[in-house]
């Protein structure tokens, strides 16, 4: 018995190790960027870093705006782009879709989150560069090329969240509106779509931080010049492809300027995650509070 | 969230054009992956046969076969999955059996959100800064493998931990009836009743692994030969298509490479979903 509480007492130990292990070893992740990181913001000023346009790392100048705003830009179009069409057919699953469409649906959405980044981005080099070229001219390498792989990108992620939502909405709600009389468009439009909004809205969210964390596929149609851009059709940077079109030949205060890139890019994932965190808690109460 | 259109459309007509709009954007989003999986294949596909597959690049990949990174992806796959798989069922069986719900438990299964949010490129410095240079295993196998162990961590360990809890607390009191001690209980009866789900979160998160490139761009080296050891470098496929594509160095080979992924990624999908599906219908079953 003695022997036995021994050997009981070391493997909830160690199981207790592994389970802290992901907490270790983000604590290291974020370490080892900051320290790689911060002597950048330290030689060349956080803001003048965070606020720079020029980029030009053979001249000493690390201003990384451009790149937060080609980030931004097109996260923000393929947003515009994939929630509508995602969330209507979140809502066809959940709602609408006969069981047998359902179990059509669901491998088709898995098979998209599965998809390599780079067959994707390969995908958009080979058929939608040439096609944004021909209908709209420039070289097709653009804003819009990579937002339209990014819409592609984080539709099962959109998908999958707001549909896991909305079936969460308990029976009784749908029950009770068709009871009303109302259809059921208008029940999906007055009673389960706002019960669902928390999760829908993490969903976007969520979707959110794929897309500005997406690097090779957009590299692939981005064009990658460093600038504002002035249309959707001009080439963009965003702040994953900055990093991973530099690091292999980065040496010395380059080297850094590419981790300080990477605190920037953590940042707006982690905004994004306290967003994401915040709204669900806040709907969350409205909604018990008598919301419906 | 309430749309105040002007009725002009009764109920029952704009049931019909929601109706038609949700089955639109059902088949677009089917045409979507279809459209791109068809077109990968039909380029692809003729490029692929035995010697394709079996042979070494030459060139630099302008010709010959893509043998080397088929064997780098699995190596750095494997090795993922072998690092990876203890630490995230290790820590889902802790959370589940041992933790309970309690502080601990919110600040591990915030750790691994964290983890699975964090982009690809991030854990590409990472890889770079700490298994490449300050732990100096350098560019090779090994570093890209520790890499993608990390990233895979997340998927294994969120599907255990699902699994496990499902698991009907009846198992375990039955178990503990017997005289059984707690790890015995789990070790007997928990994990083998949760296996199907945590052999799928593994595939999950294998399939993460082999489909990732930009993490290990910059931890697995840019090798063309064969990977003996796990500390040679390697190329595994995605950077291979990554390389072959953006360098514009064959078009064809590019093509061919893509199809052998999608195709791998196909099959471990296919298997994944037959997993759950036989699961699902035994723990209904009884």
């Amino acid at each position: 018995m003695e022997k036995n509480r021994l050997s009981e007492f070391l493997i909830e130990k160690g199981l207790f190790i592994t389970a802290i292990f992901s907490i270790v070893i983000i604590l290291l992740i974020v370490s080892f960027i900051l320290v790689e990181g911060i002597p950048a913001f330290e030689n060349y000023g956080f803001f003048h870093f965070l606020f720079g346009m020029e980029w030009g790392p053979s001249r000493g100048q690390f201003g990384v705006l451009a790149m937060i705003i080609g980030s931004i830009y097109v996260t923000l179009l393929s947003l515009l782009m994939a929630v509508p069409l995602s969330l209507l057919c979140a809502i066809f699953m959940a709602e609408v879709a006969p069981n047998n469409i359902r179990k059509i649906l669901k491998p088709v959405i898995e098979t998209l989150s599965g998809i390599p980044s780079v067959v994707y981005g390969f995908f958009g080099l080979i058929v939608l560069v040439p096609l944004v070229r021909t209908y709209f001219g420039g070289t097709g390498f653009s804003l819009f090329t990579a937002s339209l792989i990014l819409t592609v990108m984080v539709l099962p992620t959109i998908i999958t969240i707001s549909q896991d939502s909305l079936r969460a909405v308990p029976q009784e709600y749908r029950e009770a509106s068709f009871g009303l009389g109302a259809t059921n468009w208008q029940t999906i439009r007055h009673v389960i779509f706002p019960a669902a909004l928390p999760g829908i809205i993490t969903a976007i969210i969520l979707g959110m931080g794929r897309a500005v964390g997406e690097t090779l596929a957009v590299i692939m149609v981005a064009g990658n010049v460093v600038q504002i851009p002035g249309s959707i059709f001009d080439p963009i940077r965003p702040l994953t492809a900055n990093i991973a079109l530099e690091m292999g030949y980065a040496t010395g205060l380059h080297y850094n300027a590419l981790f300080g890139t990477a605190i920037v890019l953590f940042l707006i994932i982690g905004l994004l995650l306290l967003v994401a965190n915040y709204i669900q808690y806040k709907y969350k109460v409205d909604i018990g509070g008598g919301y419906l | 969230m309430s749309l105040n259109l002007p009725q002009i459309l009764s109920p029952k007509n704009s049931q019909r054009i929601m109706n038609a709009i949700f089955v639109c954007s059902g088949l677009i989003t089917v045409l979507i992956l279809i459209f791109i999986i068809g077109y990968i294949l039909i380029m692809g596909l003729p490029v692929v046969n035995l010697e394709f597959i079996f042979s070494n690049p030459i060139d630099s990949g302008r010709a010959g076969g893509i043998f080397p990174m088929i064997i780098s992806s699995i190596y750095v796959t494997l090795i993922a999955g072998i690092v990876s798989t203890p630490l995230g069922v290790g820590a889902a069986v802790y959370l589940v059996e041992y933790a309970g719900e309690s502080k601990i438990t919110k600040i591990i299964r915030f750790g691994a959100e964290t983890l699975a949010s964090i982009p690809s490129i991030v854990y590409g410095l990472f890889g770079l800064a700490f298994f490449v240079v300050s732990m100096g295993l350098g560019w090779s196998i090994l570093s890209g493998g520790l890499v993608l162990a990390i990233m895979a961590l997340p998927t294994i360990f969120q599907v255990s931990e699902v699994t496990i809890s499902s698991i009907p607390s009846s198992y375990r009191e039955g178990s503990y009836g017997l005289g059984a001690t707690k790890w015995q209980t789990i070790y007997r009866v928990v994990l083998p009743a949760a296996i199907p789900g945590i052999v799928t979160g593994i595939i999950l998160g294998m399939t993460r692994a082999i489909s990732e490139a930009a993490a290990v761009m910059f931890a697995v080296g840019s090798a063309l030969s064969v990977p003996i050891s796990m500390f040679d470098p390697g190329r595994p496929l995605p950077l291979h298509l990554y390389v072959l594509a953006t360098e514009g160095i064959s078009l064809e080979n590019a093509y061919g490479t893509a199809a052998v992924l999608v195709i791998l990624v196909l099959a471990v999908t296919i298997i994944a979903n037959f997993l759950i599906d036989k699961y699902q219908r035994q723990i209904m079953g009884r």
